[in-house]
């Protein structure tokens, strides 16, 4: 092990930074409908902000904050999208039809919702999934 | 299925049955039990004997796979019968030689019978079959029992080698016979040999007749060891003496024969049939007789002995075409050809079965078969010495045997063969009575050596491993019926004539029945001072002569060097094709994964150039091509800058960063072509693919990190400009021709109305075309879980951890 140098600066602006990367691959995941964005580049974003945390902080630190076993959340997120697209087939129509419909919500109001979202769950948790996965493995294996 | 069919497929069925028989019952030979099927086969075929003396014929079909046109038709006729009586025959006689010959205890008897079992259901099934590729089928497994067979002791290393000697040139035979019978199918639309005989008239105008017809005499020609396929039959005599006797003199090498006589009405027109048949015939004849007098092995004589009398029975059937052309004659005196072949047919399997298992017995009596050892054993076994003596006789064509009948038969059909005025058979058929009589000559030589040397001379005590005694009663059961047979055949040979011979050559020649030829198969012992009994005379005076002035020519044979042997032309095939597949493999298989690509890309640009050049694809069209500004201009720089950088860097670190500004370049290009979601993507992956490169080059191992520029190779670079251009020139071929219209419009129009969204590239990702997203998903989850895997399972690593 190296000696412990003194990081406060990194870590600070880490705390502060990491929030603003989570809130914008948010952002980007859920207007993928309507704007530049979606699954996938959300998806990278969100695991871009848990690298930075990786960076700051060692990986039994970033583990206590998030305990989460990626491996998991890749197989959640395949569950999402094949359950999306097989839910169709319970009503009746072909393999991966997306149903649509405005709703007026308890605190929202009227909102529109889409089962495409709910697809692209599947891809976003995947892509955290895989890229947190490869790069922990890699991290851990020396 | 009726009877006749699961008469002949019943050796297939008894032969599941003879393991459970020999397990069960170890102190009875197994051989009595398989006794029974032939001998119960022999007696259900004779039944057909009137039938077919009538000039009728028994045809039966039972479905296989009709949509094919191929059936399991069993056809009765003359020659089928023929053939079926000496299988069942023979292969009865066989069975009780060979329950003396295999000892109980030390053979594996439950193979032997099997695999023999096998053979005999498989040649019923050839000689009865009237369909072309069940035929084939039952051929095939002629070739693989007699492999099993041949190689029966497969501790021996010639016995294995004589099994793949005969399995490789009779399988090549074969198949080239499936190709002649798929040629005939082409022609005539049908698979029946039946229904093929009766359109031979159209098939003669074929196209692929010729070839046809090759391809089934050289399977034909292969089964039935003619010159230079009879290399085979020699290496057979590894098997043991009751196969000998059975496949390689009476039945299996018949096969060869059988095709021949049963397509001769289909092919037989033909001058070229004539001279192929009769001349391979005539040449092997000779060829055999000549090679079996320098043997010296009793089984390697009578080896060449069949090859020889084979090529007898081919060139005859070879003349009797002739017959075909000289309907208008009364008395078609070219039919005795034909009649002769079926005749010695039956002689041969009579006097060569017995001479076979005379060998065996004497084999089995002495411990050795080599005539340079043997001698003086007649009065040690005067019983094996008579009917030694019958079938050496026969053989050589002496009265009053039933092989000077037939010798007499091929005399006069040879000598005919002068007197016909086609296909300049007149002035180059000289050839047929000289090496026929040659071959006659060379066949007494033998024929008496095979006895003498045997039987006579001085008895050598010290060289025989055991000491000489008369086999046992059971033992000469079989060939003491078969050498009375040669008498009975030769002293009252017309109580075969009208029911068997006749029936036969009319199956042979069809065409001439049908206009009313009788066929005249009364065969008369004496013909009165004919040309062929002075030949007959010459042989015998000759042979005479050649035999006691042996020693002195014997030198003839030394003078053609072993190398320039056929065998050896055979090794030497074999061995060089080896070594040439082995060196051709192991040229282009390198091992090195950089060949391996050279061949793809290479030959990729072979391909594609060529398609290219021979569709005449290439076009350019400037139409609809977009203004170029100059941001395109400054980025495409850029992006050439970086890769050639990539190329020619010296470091590594300097191609990995390179490639990094290579890849935001063309992110940088989605930009400007207005793709954010690709540029988004491209900036982050990008990213992670250097972080992940630059990972991989931190642990390299400090022994080859050897900071060396890439070597430059000059086909690499061919390849490689060679790849870039071809791409270029279909990039820029598929552009200038487009045919029709983009469907993008469809989702320009419909990105709203249909799926509520406003960006279509996301839109298409997860609903019109979520499928493919579905699955990419998964290979990145596949390709986690890999990465996961091959770092975390080490099962090769020791314990450190």
């Amino acid at each position: 092990m190296k000696t412990k140098t003194n990081d406060v600066i990194l870590q600070t602006v880490t705390n502060v930074v990491a929030f603003m990367i989570l809130l914008f691959s948010l952002r980007i995941f859920f207007v993928g409908h309507y704007t530049p964005g979606g699954g996938f580049i959300g998806g990278l974003m969100t695991s871009g902000a848990i690298v930075l945390l990786l960076l700051a902080y060692d990986i039994k630190t970033v583990a206590n904050i998030l305990p989460v076993d990626y491996k998991i959340l890749t197989a959640i997120g395949l569950l999402f999208a094949v359950g999306t697209s097989a839910g169709a087939l319970v009503f009746d129509v072909p393999f991966l039809t997306h149903a649509y419909g405005e709703f007026n919500l308890p605190l929202l109001g009227e909102t529109g919702l889409h089962t495409a979202v709910l697809f692209d769950t599947g891809v976003y948790l995947v892509v955290i999934g895989v890229t947190m996965t490869i790069i922990q493995t890699i991290g851990v294996s020396e | 299925m009726t009877l006749l069919h699961w008469a002949i497929i019943s050796p297939f069925l008894f032969a599941i049955l003879i393991p459970f028989l020999y397990k069960a019952m170890r102190q009875v030979h197994t051989g009595w039990f398989v006794l029974l099927l032939p001998v119960a086969l022999f007696s259900y075929f004779i039944q057909f004997m009137p039938v077919t003396s009538d000039g009728k014929a028994i045809k039966e079909t039972a479905e296989w796979m009709p949509s094919f046109d191929i059936n399991f038709t069993a056809y009765v006729d003359g020659l089928g019968l023929l053939f079926a009586l000496l299988i069942t025959g023979i292969g009865s006689l066989v069975v009780l030689y060979s329950i003396y010959y295999l000892d109980k205890k030390r053979e594996q008897l439950h193979n032997f019978y099997v695999y023999l079992m096998m053979f005999m259901g498989a040649m019923l099934g050839v000689v009865l079959s009237d369909n072309l590729i069940v035929l084939y089928m039952f051929w095939e497994f002629t070739s693989i029992s007699s492999f099993l067979l041949i190689g029966y002791w497969y501790h021996r290393e010639r016995s294995r080698y004589g099994a793949l000697k005969s399995m490789l040139i009779t399988v090549f035979g074969g198949l080239s016979m499936l190709g002649g019978f798929i040629l005939l199918y082409l022609m005539g639309g049908t698979f029946s040999i039946r229904e093929l005989i009766s359109q031979s008239d159209l098939l003669m105008n074929e196209a692929l007749f010729i070839p046809a017809m090759l391809l089934v005499l050289l399977g034909a020609f292969t089964k039935s060891a003619q010159f230079p396929f009879h290399i085979w039959l020699p290496d057979a005599m590894e098997a043991p003496t009751p196969v000998s006797a059975y496949l390689h003199s009476a039945t299996m090498v018949k096969a060869g024969i059988y095709l021949v006589a049963r397509m001769s009405p289909i092919f037989a027109e033909t001058s070229l049939w004539l001279w192929l048949v009769g001349g391979f015939g005539i040449f092997t004849l000779f060829w055999g007789s000549f090679n079996a007098v320098k043997q010296t092995d009793l089984k390697a004589i009578l080896a060449f002995s069949t090859v020889s009398q084979l090529g007898l029975i081919m060139s005859l059937l070879g003349v009797g075409a002739a017959a075909l052309h000289y309907t208008h004659l009364d008395d078609n005196i070219y039919m005795v050809a034909t009649l002769a072949a079926v005749f010695h047919l039956i002689n041969h399997a009579t006097f060569k079965g017995s001479l076979f298992m005379v060998a065996g017995i004497v084999d089995h009596e002495t411990g050795t078969r080599d005539i340079r050892k043997l001698g003086g054993l007649m009065s040690f076994m005067p019983i094996t010495f008579t009917i030694a003596i019958i079938g050496a006789f026969s053989m050589a064509g002496l009265p009053p045997f039933n092989g000077f009948l037939s010798k007499e038969m091929f005399f006069t059909g040879m000598v005919r063969v002068l007197e016909m005025d086609i296909f300049s058979l007149d002035t180059a058929g000289i050839i047929f009575p000289v090496l026929a009589w040659v071959g006659s000559v060379f066949t007494f030589i033998y024929s008496m050596i095979l006895v003498f040397k045997t039987f006579t001379g001085e008895h050598q005590p010290e060289k025989l491993e055991k000491k000489p005694h008369e086999a046992p009663l059971g033992m000469l059961i079989s060939p003491i019926i078969l050498a009375s047979l040669v008498v009975v055949f030769g002293f009252f040979p017309n109580i075969l004539s009208e029911r068997i011979i006749a029936p036969a050559v009319a199956a042979i020649t069809p065409s001439l029945v049908e206009e009313g030829h009788e066929i005249k198969a009364h065969i008369s012992f004496w013909h009165g001072p004919t040309p062929e009994l002075f030949m007959t005379f010459g042989v015998i005076l000759f042979g005479i002569l050649l035999y006691h002035l042996l020693p002195k020519w014997k030198k003839v044979y030394s003078w053609r060097p072993e190398r320039l042997s056929l065998n050896s032309i055979y090794d030497g095939v074999l061995v060089r094709g080896e070594r040439a597949a082995s060196s051709f493999t192991k040229g282009y298989m390198t091992g090195f994964i950089r060949s391996y690509l050279v061949y793809i890309f290479a030959f990729f640009i072979g391909i594609a150039l060529f398609g290219l050049w021979y569709k005449g694809a290439f076009a350019v069209n400037t139409v609809e091509l977009a203004p170029i500004g100059i941001y395109e201009v400054a980025i495409a720089l850029l992006l050439v800058i970086s890769s050639l950088t990539t190329l020619f860097a010296k470091s590594r670190l300097t191609s990995i960063i390179s490639l990094g500004a290579a890849g935001y370049t063309v992110s940088l290009f989605f930009v400007l072509f207005r793709a954010p979601d690709l540029a988004l993507t491209q900036l982050v992956i990008e990213t992670v693919s250097v972080a992940l490169f630059l990972l991989c080059f931190y642990h390299l191992p400090k022994m080859s990190r050897h900071e060396t520029r890439v070597k430059f190779k000059i086909e690499n670079a061919v390849i490689a400009v060679g790849v870039g251009i071809v791409v270029t020139l279909f990039a820029i071929s598929s552009y200038s021709t487009k045919l029709f219209k983009s469907i993008s419009s469809y989702y320009i129009e419909n990105v709203y109305e249909v799926a509520h969204g406003k960006n279509m590239v996301n839109v298409i990702l997860v609903d019109f075309r979520g499928f493919d997203t579905l699955f990419e998903i998964c290979v990145l989850a596949i390709a986690s879980l890999g990465i996961y895997s091959m770092i975390k399972l080490r099962l090769t690593r020791r314990k450190e951890g």
